[in-house]
């Protein structure tokens, strides 16, 4: 689910980064009203874990396929939404300068698509509500699989808004979430298998570990209780969330397809009226590139794309004339010193 | 060790080698280049997608980037597996979807092919741009960049600790996935019996470590604050030469239609 730079505009980029900052900012403060340093380290050596460990495939029985952990659900599981947050963000920084897997640019968008559902959603609206009277094997694999479905199903959600905002793809705004939201939603079912998993494996070997289960020793499967009501009650409120969108996706379906229709409709007039050379001959004074030398005859606009190819090559031999010389003139300066 | 695990490893190695050569683009100054590659991708990737020229001027830089660094540029390609797919996936439909009429060159050209390919290149160009920047510039150099961003300390201070770990992790993972792999012939990734006790493992040593590296922090007199990434790293002229030359030929790139000024004087 990590955008590349490519994938969206400036202006996109620099809202969701101020989205982002805002909830890296408050995350700070309330990290540091937590004033526990002794998190730090633990922040920093668990986003290397989760990096290390999205490397491990899981198998998932009865297909082929494989998955694996689910970042921001385990993180802030084990940090909290606040810690787990900003371990997130060093996650995708280092994920998107040393694997590209990601970008610079689209650091906000991935941020808030991964790390603020996974972490702020997933562990405000799903773990703790579904933990409030405590913990047990059951609860920890529902909020599991709920947080990670849910979560992952509002960050593609966001993928899609960002990507059609910046106009970068042709697909229809109903075509391109119907494509992404039921594959995020197997994704996000086997990631929360593997990541509840984990955790159940935490919650019986060192439960004191678990995000908002400081009192441990006082609480059991027992005590606890798997409670159907409440995980009814949040299953519910999932399924109206997406139900919601769902079905805004279909009633937005005609406009969704007047949208795309807008951005064809000119061509597909045209071409209905057989004219695409004249559409094309208008469109010239208008949308075209090369305006100064694009002729109408075949032989120029052949000359016309020489010149531009060989205007390419000129500017690639410039740049690496002057790029080899002067690396020459440096060795050169070097050596002399 | 698993092939994604290698390849990692060889990836994280092959970057820490290539940064920490001492070579006359490493030597520039974090901040500069930080600010030079944020510029670069944010003006290649607001280029219309129509403006297939205009966009292509933009290799000058990752060109003229790899050859002053030294780096190969073959290699450097690789990376782009990891990003391309999706990109490909949402730009394969452009020619169908997209009829528009577009002269390029003087030929009728479908708008939507056009798009296309402007999606590829922004791609391409980005991640090398990006790519320049890590194999010119140990993590550390960045995040002391960051730091003269006003980044907050938490911030730093944990991908710092990210990165230092980030080997050792994908190690011991590695050894764990060889191990399980030993012990379980022929199957494609871990069952699902063993997904909790075998990463459960590692997660727990993980905590343990942290707390570990936390209390020899603070015996070697962890404040909260990381002095040494106070370099002696003053911004030169050169570094602000090299920063203004760059922010104005990726204007002027951005602003003159420069293929096209310099293909017209061969205009035949």
């Amino acid at each position: 689910m990590h955008m590349a730079d490519a994938l969206i505009t400036p202006a996109v980029a620099g809202t969701m980064y101020a989205c982002s900052a805002a909830a890296a900012a408050y995350s700070i403060k309330k990290v540091k009203e937590e004033n526990s340093p002794e998190k730090i380290p633990v922040m920093g050596v668990m986003g290397a874990f989760v990096f290390a460990t999205q490397m491990i495939n899981f198998t998932i029985p009865g297909t082929g396929s494989s998955g694996h952990l689910c970042g921001g659900m385990l993180l802030s599981a084990l940090l909290g939404p606040y810690a787990g947050f900003l371990t997130m963000i060093g996650v995708l920084l280092i994920q998107g300068l040393l694997f590209a897997d990601g970008g610079l640019l689209a650091l906000g968008c991935n941020v808030w698509n991964m790390a603020f559902y996974g972490c702020f959603v997933g562990t405000l609206v799903i773990w703790l509500p579904m933990m409030k009277k405590g913990f047990s094997t059951g609860k920890i694999i529902a909020a599991s699989i709920i947080g990670c479905m849910l979560t992952l199903q509002l960050g593609a959600f966001s993928v899609t808004l960002e990507t059609l905002c910046s106009g970068i793809t042709e697909l229809p705004f109903s075509v391109f979430v119907m494509t992404m939201q039921p594959i995020h939603l197997a994704i996000g079912f086997v990631e929360g298998l593997i990541t509840a998993a984990v955790l159940v494996f935490v919650y019986n070997a060192r439960p004191e570990l678990l995000y908002g289960n400081a009192d441990a020793g006082a609480s059991s499967d027992a005590a606890a209780g798997f409670s159907y009501k409440s995980t009814i009650a949040i299953l519910a409120i999932c399924t109206a969330l997406i139900g919601g969108g769902l079905s805004l996706f279909a009633s937005s379906n005609p406009d969704g397809l007047e949208w795309s229709m807008e951005q064809v409709a000119g061509t597909a007039e045209l071409e209905a009226e057989g004219g695409i050379y004249d559409y094309a001959a208008a469109l010239q004074d208008t949308t075209s590139l090369l305006p100064d030398y694009a002729f109408k005859d075949s032989e120029s606009a052949a000359g016309t794309s020489f010149s531009g190819i060989f205007g390419s090559i000129i500017v690639a031999a410039l740049c690496m004339g002057a790029c080899y010389v002067f690396s020459f003139f440096r060795k050169k300066k070097e050596k002399d010193i | 060790m698993t092939d994604k695990i290698s390849s990692a490893m060889y990836d994280l190695h092959h970057i820490n080698a290539l940064a920490s050569r001492d070579q006359w683009m490493n030597n520039k100054h974090p901040l500069v280049k930080l600010i030079i590659t944020v510029f670069y991708i944010a003006v290649t990737v607001s280029f219309d997608k129509y403006d297939l020229p205009g966009l292509f001027a933009m290799f000058v830089y990752p060109l003229a980037g790899f050859i002053l660094s030294e780096i190969s540029f073959a290699d450097t390609l690789k990376r782009i597996r990891l990003v391309l797919p999706f990109v490909l996936l949402l730009g394969i439909l452009n020619p169908f979807l997209d009829r528009h009429v577009i002269m390029l060159g003087g030929f009728a050209v479908r708008g939507g092919s056009i798009s296309m390919i402007t999606l590829i290149l922004k791609c391409i160009f980005t991640v090398l741009a990006a790519y320049l920047l890590v194999a010119t510039t140990p993590l550390e150099r960045i995040c002391y960049a960051l730091q003269m961003l006003h980044v907050p300390e938490i911030m730093i201070t944990q991908i710092m600790l990210m990165y230092r770990y980030i080997f050792l992790l994908i190690n011991e993972v590695g050894r764990i996935s060889q191990a399980y792999a030993l012990r379980a012939p022929g199957q494609k990734g871990i069952n699902i019996k063993a997904w909790g006790p075998l990463v459960g493992q590692l997660l727990l040593r993980t905590i343990d470590r942290g707390t570990l590296v936390y209390e020899s922090m603070l015996l070697r007199g962890y404040s909260g604050n990381y002095d040494y990434l106070r370099e002696r790293d003053i911004i030169k002229l050169s570094d602000l030469g090299y920063l203004a030359f760059w922010t104005a030929l990726i204007l002027i790139m951005r602003l003159v239609p420069v293929i096209t000024l310099i293909g017209q004087v061969w205009n035949f």
